[in-house]
């Protein structure tokens, strides 16, 4: 097989602007079918930006977003869902006015298939039991923590190819982040999901990611597979504080 | 004693059909954060679209208003639900991303629009609108009488109130009202198409609106392109007074209005009739704001 025909996203060229200001200043990426890839980068870098680009939040400048064979750029997100990618966004974004099962139910809103949809949201509770206990509850009532795995559980409930994942080890102690992290790794491996993670926290993510790239003020600074990026000189002293 | 039974059921009455128009302004307002000024309109054109489709149905039924009312009240929902959702699609949608400002100045002059264009249409004089409920009296004692037309009122009510909450709270598109209304964004990212969700909004809203005007059009039967105004505006203080995005809000405030406005022209004088709409709109503004109902703004449909 051809290099091109294994990648389920190809980034080329991403101009992205936020009035004058370049928040992506024409990136190129791709994205391996199967695989965990790593976005990292300092506060600012322009990672949230990239996973808005891909999910049609943002309108992109210039430059190409595709999925397989699909043109996607610029797309409306409701569009790009349908293209069987699902974006958790950062800040987790719950629907505070739904209760859990409904916030999982909206994260299938696409699907046909209300079986399999049933046994996804059993394998969701399976990994996040507390969501469980919680079914009937409103989302914005649930803690912080709480709210994570109801946003990468949401995110999951559309069974996507491309799962954006943008900082679910925000703002949460480190068992949780063991926890998601170790889910992330699952679904990779058991679904077959590909997945870009946009993670700060380096160390974790190129743990268990197959690729990374570094992100910084908007241009890619440097991208390989992701233990040879833990050992770059540059990244280690930037974003592995040693 | 019993003149209190008989206002308190005219007050009901009266409420439920506030009640009715108020949800959709709450609606319309969940999700799209403005209020929308032609919906009292809306209400106006469907007392037409009755004035002129009963006859026929009923000369069709062969006089059987029993048979005709349902299928009149149906023809006026399609009808001013196309209606709401043009509205929607040809003024409010292209300035979604505008200020607010801009779009609340746009719907008033849809209402303008409508009010206006309605005289030019169906002329300013006041028609007489046809008997759609069989009047008699269920309950006729010396001091209390309880018409058909009250009760086909305020069942009418209850019944489309309950259908909407059914809709809202227990369908898919009805769960992805309430994530629209929480976050357009968001709501895009589970593949929610928002237009349609802000379409169908406008369907339930103004078909509700649709059942008030034949409902209202049957307890005042006299109807002009002008009417749409006091009882919209009354409906938006209701909306307001229960907090405005909270649908059960938007019914017990039409009832406490549609009650306030019976008794205070039953018991001090019709002449305050309208005034007091307006004077418990100061009222809440000053003391509470967000309503009865009210909560914290995103927790609202
Ligand atoms: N809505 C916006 N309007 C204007 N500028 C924005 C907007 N969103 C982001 N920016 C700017 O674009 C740049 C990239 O922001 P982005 O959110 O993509 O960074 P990030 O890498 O995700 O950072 P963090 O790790 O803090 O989340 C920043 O300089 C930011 O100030
Ligand atoms: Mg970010």
């Amino acid at each position: 097989m051809s290099q091109l025909s294994e990648s389920m996203l190809e980034v080329t060229s991403l101009e992205v602007k936020y009035g004058a200001i370049a928040a992506l200043r024409g990136i190129s990426l791709s994205v391996k079918t199967g695989q965990i890839v790593t976005m990292i980068g300092a506060n600012g870098a322009g990672k949230s930006t990239l996973l808005r680009a891909i999910s049609g939040l943002i309108r992109v400048c210039s430059g190409n977003i595709s999925l397989g064979d699909a043109d996607i750029t610029n797309l409306p997100p409701h569009r790009i869902v349908g293209f069987g990618v699902s974006h958790a966004p950062e800040g987790r974004m719950i629907f505070a006015n739904l209760t859990v099962r409904e916030n999982l139910e909206m994260g299938a809103y696409l699907r046909r298939d209300s079986d399999a949809v049933a046994g996804d949201l059993d394998r969701v509770f399976l990994l996040f039991p507390r969501l469980k206990e919680r079914i009937n509850q409103q989302g914005g009532t649930l803690s912080g923590g709480e709210q994570q795995m109801l946003a990468v559980g949401r995110a999951m409930m559309a069974r996507p190819k491309l799962l954006l994942l943008d900082e679910p080890s925000l703002g949460i102690g480190p068992i949780l982040v063991k926890a998601i992290f170790q889910t992330i790794v699952e679904i990779n491996r058991e679904l077959g999901m590909t997945i870009l993670l946009v993670e700060q926290n380096a160390h974790l993510a190129l743990k268990i990611a197959h690729y990374g790239y570094v992100l910084e003020t908007g241009n890619i600074i440097l991208e390989g597979p992701s233990s040879e990026i833990a050992c770059n000189e540059l990244v280690r002293k930037a974003y592995l504080s040693e | 004693m019993s003149e209190f039974l008989q206002q308190v059921i005219n007050g009901i009455s009266l409420g439920s059909i506030y009640a009715l128009i108020a949800l959709g302004y709450t609606m319309i307002y969940g999700i799209l954060r403005f209020i929308n000024f032609a919906h009292g309109d809306v209400f106006m054109v469907g007392a037409f679209i009755g004035y002129f489709v009963a006859p026929h149905v009923i000369s069709l039924t062969g006089g059987s208003l029993w048979i005709a009312a349902p299928i009149v009240l149906i023809v006026t929902m399609v009808g001013c639900s196309a209606l709401g959702v043009t509205i929607e699609k040809l003024a409010y949608r292209p300035l979604r991303s505008r200020p607010k400002l801009t779009v609340l100045i746009t719907a008033i002059g849809v209402s303008f629009f409508l009010e206006y264009g309605g005289q030019l249409v169906f002329g300013p004089d006041p028609k007489l609108f046809p008997t759609l409920i069989p009047s008699s009296s269920l309950i006729n004692t010396q001091h209390v009488v309880i018409g058909t037309n009250s009760i086909v009122v305020i069942l009418t009510a209850i019944v489309l109130m309950l259908l909407l909450r059914f809709i809202v709270y227990n369908t898919k598109m009805g769960t992805a009202m309430r994530a629209v209304s929480f976050d357009h964004r968001v709501a895009s990212l589970m593949g929610i198409n928002i237009d349609s969700v802000i379409s169908f909004t406008f369907v339930l809203g103004s078909g509700l609106a649709a059942a008030a005007s034949l409902l209202y059009a049957s307890v005042y039967p006299s109807i002009n392109p002008l009417m749409g105004i006091f009882p919209g505006l009354k409906a938006f203080v209701a909306a307001v007074l229960g907090g405005i995005g909270n649908l059960a809000g938007a019914a017990l405030g039409g009832l406490i209005i549609g009650i306030t406005e019976t008794f205070v022209s039953g018991y001090i004088s019709s002449s305050y009739r309208d005034a007091i709409a307006f004077a418990i709109l100061i009222l809440i503004l000053l003391f509470k704001p967000s309503g009865i109902l009210g909560r914290h703004d995103r927790d609202k449909v």
